[in-house]
């Protein structure tokens, strides 16, 4: 049986406790990424994370972006959004199909 | 070219032969599968945008919510509220194939059935504030979960499709016409072999008949 984690700042984070779902609240950067190791190798298979904090840590989530779990997913925080979820999609499909089709212009 | 390595003999001709005609087999059959991948790829990731834009409405929606909660009460009583939730989510992977591409399937499950399990504290000493933003952050949940298993299927056909477009086009560009060019130079080949093994032949004929019947002397 597994879990859900979501892991940013603790402002943007805190209300997801309600919903059953387990939050890790980070301060920096180094702790993030033990953090995110430690999450990925054990029982969260889906994890949520802040675009503010996403955006330190790019390379370690890039790596998991071909395996079938755990699948790591931006949400918007409270600040510093950087759009970077909407991003990802427009790369995925640029990766696909060579240029972006659907979404250039908006 | 490579085709000047090739040796030319009918046995790597018909090697070659083999290889062109499965060569053939494979690049029509990764077309099929890339067109198909493509399809499918295209109508999911329409609903990641879609999904994705939903749920991060919702929970911008929530989050300024839980700062007005957070600005009507003192920190420590909000601390306290939520310190001990009452739902868990209990998560279950499944692994779904589509066209040789294995993607996740994400079901939940809760531990108690009743919604209002979401608030994990008192109403006395909380404000209605809290409530609502809880409520509100509670709508976007089944989205968000859809959205990571929509949004992980999305990768892992990108990288997929991506894999498969190379391999079409390394067999439609480089290896089906230098296998094409290897064996137009064989058959090359041996038909000048031929040719000149036949002429040999004949002007050999004509030596040994130069020499049964003295044709020269004669005329």
């Amino acid at each position: 049986m597994y879990k859900i984690a979501v892991i940013g700042d603790y402002d943007s984070i805190y209300g997801f406790a309600t919903l059953g779902i387990d939050t890790f609240p980070i301060h920096d950067e180094n702790e993030a990424k033990t953090k995110l190791k430690e999450l990925t190798g054990g029982l969260y298979k889906i994890i949520y994370i802040t675009e503010s904090l996403a955006s330190k840590l790019t390379e370690e989530i890039e790596k998991y972006e071909e395996q079938i779990t755990p699948a790591i997913i931006l949400i918007p925080g409270i600040s510093d959004n950087t759009g970077e979820g909407i991003n990802r999609v427009k790369q995925s499909v640029e990766k696909a199909v060579g240029s972006d089709i659907l979404f250039g212009n908006q | 070219m490579a085709s000047t390595q090739v040796t030319p003999t009918r046995m790597e001709l018909t090697r070659l032969k083999k290889k062109l005609v499965t060569a053939r087999k494979g690049h029509k059959l990764l077309k099929d599968k890339r067109d198909e991948l493509m399809r499918q790829f295209l109508e999911l990731v329409r609903s990641n945008m879609d999904l994705r834009r939903g749920v991060e409405e919702g929970i911008k929606r929530a989050n300024r919510n839980f700062v007005m909660a957070k600005a009507s009460m003192d920190e420590a009583t909000l601390n306290t509220a939520l310190m001990s939730p009452k739902q868990e989510i209990q998560l279950e992977v499944e692994e779904k194939n589509v066209m040789s591409v294995n993607i996740p399937v994400f079901n939940t499950k809760t531990r108690t059935q009743d919604e209002n399990d979401i608030y994990s504290y008192g109403f006395a000493f909380t404000s209605s504030d809290l409530d609502g933003a809880v409520k509100s952050l509670s709508q976007v949940l089944k989205d968000m979960l859809k959205l990571a298993e929509v949004e992980k299927a999305c990768q892992l056909m990108a990288s997929e499709i991506e894999k498969t477009r190379r391999r079409v086009n390394a067999l439609e560009h480089v290896i089906i016409p230098q296998t094409q060019e290897s064996i137009k130079y064989i058959t090359m080949k041996l038909d000048e072999n031929e040719r000149s093994s036949q002429v040999r032949l004949m002007k050999v004929k004509d030596m040994m008949l130069e020499d049964a019947h003295k044709y020269s002397e004669r005329a």
